[in-house]
């Protein structure tokens, strides 16, 4: 940096993108930052933060975008974002230099009451006249000129979704960063001066410094007191200090709860008046006859069901080959990996069983991802995802969840991750917080083999194939039973904030950009790979060295020894010639390394534990086999075939239809205590095992991704919550099951 | 007197936003939205489970629950 006199280097200048939810946003901040995205969470709250670059006459500007909000009057974590970010509260993130504030053409009235409340605050303004292609074709005609004059600041018509005027609007910004445009604001009636004098007369007397002005009016019509208490008042005081400022507004003749409304939608009306001939506009009939049918009592149901068919139906079987890539791939690799470590057999078993599996465990997952934020992208982006939560929400408002839920609960039927992630379009915190917690009950794609196995081998047998199909279907639903009383509980006593109102538009149907579509799955897969991955990466190392350590030499002289003197007793052969025999007959060979890894895994870390925690899961009538099976499944279900196929002297290369596996689970018995002689796998136990495994929270991923969407705390509280579920249900039914045999 | 409430209306009837009751906690956010006191509504029409609702403000449909708009009163335009 030799010779750059860093005291020239002007600072990043920062513009944030602000704006209506359903208003063309996040489709502008693709247009003007590209791929030059970063995303995140701010501090302290879930809400995503995204910031990229664009380049301007000017040099590079950072762009942040800002979620998507009617109003400065906050009422959930995304909109508390939005005002701190606008008033320089949020740790790192400096008050932005400017703020593009996106409207809506075909809807300005409304759109524009934020921008008049960013005003207020005193931010620099440019307004993007967005969906000026709509505006025009459905001929609502504003003369931009006047607009201008009337607002005081640069207005300039864009169409993000045809990156249309995106130069234009780069000039203004560029111009805006050097002379700060200041919107032309209504004057305050003098009762807001009043209670904003007020309001200080009770700071003063508590001892805190005032606010500035604007952030005192803000703090006066806003719902919560939150810029209150963080400059240092008790609730108490705050409330007080908002008493004060209320007494003096409805002494001045204003309703504190519709003063802002009533002031601003006035002046609104009144500045654009001039500028804007709607009078031979079409309405957006488009939208109203497409719901004749989409929302249609018979028809709207239909159509809404077969579409969630499609779209699952896709995730699962597109899904499909993928993954079997990923899995061929990873073989590949890992049996790359272990003829060239084949001298090193710790590093060969870390490299193929730890890190090859580790990656395979995070990739497995992106194939459902991204297909089925593909899908999710494009219900949002045509304007259908409102009206599946339309449709829904009767269904789910009576456990205090809303019609927002079902996407993410329904794709929660193949994965709990994608479905987890789906819950970013649920607005209301406390909806989403339940959603995110009751995903992981919904019976995934992962739960299917264990069942399968269970039944094929044990149900079916006794029972024949429709009882074993009827036992198939409902374990499925045996997590979805206990889920929606869950979230009910949750909401009732758990979770006791006040119910955010349901409140949804329907915004008009729109043809979605296969541009914006991919960028959205690109981000979410980016993100998934870069948080939840890397801890799913390290919970995989760290259960291969549970169940490969310790790994003393002694256990292979052990088992071969009595492998040998096994054989020799069945057959007469001498020890040499034994060892001949074993060394040509592969069968024999495999036989005698299948004990070998068996016996490993009974004396790893991982046998111990579950050899010690044995007598936790002996009231489910699970043996000490049975609880490694689990207890190494905890990081991911679907381990448990090929655990109980080690255990069992099979190898690891079984699945859920090898006959073997189910032969020799039937032929297991208990060898010690009370139950001595007795098979292991009867009905109660069997069921016991499948109601386990339907309501047990056995997956890291899912963990992993909880806790990225909301924190540590909810990740550990569902893990323990779901687990002790799983241990009581396993306990009752193999207890009654017993009893009545 | 029986005032009619926004939850009273039947599919394509219009009215006018009267007041609302002091009982409604998504009285501001409505008012955000351009729900507010003497702004014209046209029910729409209620979801085919049967809540909740859907209604045209000024050219944007909006949807609430029926709980809510029972707390909104209206009168006829």
């Amino acid at each position: 940096m030799q010779g750059v006199p860093v005291a020239t280097e002007r600072k990043l200048q920062r513009i944030a993108l602000v704006g209506n939810p359903n208003t063309g946003k996040t489709t502008l901040f693709n247009c003007l930052t590209g791929l030059r995205q970063k995303v995140g969470n701010y501090p302290g709250v879930t809400v995503q933060r995204k910031s990229g670059f664009t380049y301007l006459e000017s040099g590079k500007i950072e762009v942040v975008d800002l979620p998507g909000t009617y109003s400065l009057a906050a009422t959930s974590p995304d909109e508390r974002v939005v005002v701190d970010a606008l008033q320089g509260e949020i740790e790192n993130l400096k008050r932005p230099d400017l703020v593009l504030c996106i409207v809506d053409a075909t809807n300005l009235q409304r759109n524009l009451f934020l921008a008049y409340q960013i005003g207020h605050l005193g931010i620099p303004i440019v307004v993007a006249l967005n969906r000026w292609d709509s505006a025009r074709k459905r001929r609502i005609k504003i003369d931009v000129a006047s607009l201008e004059k009337q607002l005081g600041v640069p207005v300039v018509p864009v169409s993000a979704s045809r990156a249309e005027g995106i130069t234009e609007l780069k000039e203004a910004a560029s111009a805006a960063l050097d002379t700060p445009p200041q919107l032309k604001l209504p004057e305050w009636p003098e009762a807001i001066g009043d209670a904003v004098s007020a309001a200080k007369a009770k700071l003063d007397q508590f001892g805190k410094k005032a606010l500035r002005d604007e952030a005192l009016v803000r703090a006066i019509f806003d719902s919560d007191s939150q810029p209150l208490i963080r400059c240092g008042l008790t609730k108490a005081e705050s409330s007080e200090v908002l008493e004060a400022a209320k007494k003096a507004l409805f002494k001045g003749g204003l309703n504190p709860a519709n003063a802002e409304a009533v002031i601003l939608y006035r002046h609104i009306k009144a500045a654009i008046e001039p500028c804007i001939n709607d009078a031979d506009a079409v309405p957006a009939s488009g939208s109203e006859s497409i719901d004749s049918i989409l929302t249609h009592r018979a028809w709207g149901l239909i159509a809404f069901l077969a579409l969630m068919y499609f779209v699952f139906q896709s995730v699962y079987s597109w899904a499909g080959p993928f993954m079997d890539v990923i899995e061929a791939g990873k073989g590949w690799l890992q049996s790359g990996a272990s003829s060239l470590l084949d001298r090193w057999p710790m590093l060969q078993s870390l490299v193929s069983d730890g890190i090859v599996e580790g990656v395979g465990a995070v990739v497995i997952f992106l194939p459902q991802i991204l297909i089925l934020f593909f899908f999710i992208s494009l219900l949002e982006d045509t304007g259908y995802m409102a009206r599946a939560a339309f449709l829904m929400d009767k269904l789910f408002s009576w456990c205090g969840l809303s019609g927002k839920s079902f996407v993410p609960l329904l794709s929660s039927f193949a994965c709990a991750i994608p479905g987890v992630m789906a819950a970013r379009t649920i607005q209301d915190p406390k909806a989403r917080l339940v959603t995110i917690l009751a995903a992981p009950f919904m019976s995934c794609s992962a739960r299917l083999p264990v069942y399968v196995l269970l039944i094929g081998a044990f149900v079916e047998p006794s029972y024949g194939v429709a009882f074993a199909g009827a036992a198939l279907f409902v374990m499925h639903f045996v997590g979805a039973a206990i889920a929606l009383p869950f979230a009910y509980l949750m909401n009732k006593y758990v979770l006791k904030t006040p119910a955010q109102p349901f409140l949804l538009e329907l915004p008009a149907y729109q043809v979605p950009q296969l541009r914006q579509v991919l960028l959205r799955m690109y981000a979410q897969g980016k993100e998934f790979v870069n948080n939840a991955g890397t801890v799913i990466f390290a919970i995989t190392i760290v259960i291969w060295g549970l169940l490969y350590f310790p790994r003393s030499e002694v256990v292979q002289e052990d088992v071969e020894a009595r492998f040998y003197e096994g054989l020799r007793d069945a057959t007469g052969w001498s020890q040499e010639q034994s060892i001949e025999k074993v060394e040509r007959d592969v069968a024999l060979q495999a036989q005698l390394e299948h004990d070998i890894s068996s016996t490993y895994i009974e004396q790893s870390y991982m046998g111990r534990i579950g050899k010690a925690l044995q007598p936790i899961f002996d009231p489910a009538g699970f043996d000490w086999k049975i609880t490694v099976g689990v207890i190494a499944s905890f990081p991911a279900r679907e381990v448990i075939i090929s655990t109980l196929g080690i255990i069992y002297s099979l190898g690891a290369e079984v699945d859920e239809e090898t006959a073997d596996l189910r032969e020799r689970m039937k032929a297991q018995e208990w060898l010690e205590g009370k139950r001595a002689g007795q098979k292991v796998y009867t009905i109660p136990v069997v069921v016991a095992i499948m109601v386990f495994f339907a309501l047990c929270q056995q997956c890291g991923a899912t963990l992993a991704i909880i806790a990225q969407e909301t924190n540590w705390i909810w990740a550990v509280v569902s893990f323990t919550f779901m687990t002790s579920l799983a241990w009581l249900a396993s306990v009752v039914v193999y207890q009654v099951g017993t009893a009545f045999g | 007197m029986i005032l009619k409430t926004l939850n009273d209306l039947t599919a394509g009837q219009i009215a006018e936003i009267g007041s609302f009751k002091p009982t409604l906690v998504a009285g501001r956010r409505l008012m955000e939205l351009g729900l507010m006191p003497g702004v014209q509504v046209r029910f729409i029409k209620s979801a085919p489970l049967g809540d909740p609702i859907a209604v045209d403000v000024e050219g944007r449909q909006l949807s609430l629950r029926r709980s809510d708009a029972a707390q909104i009163l209206v009168q006829s335009a």
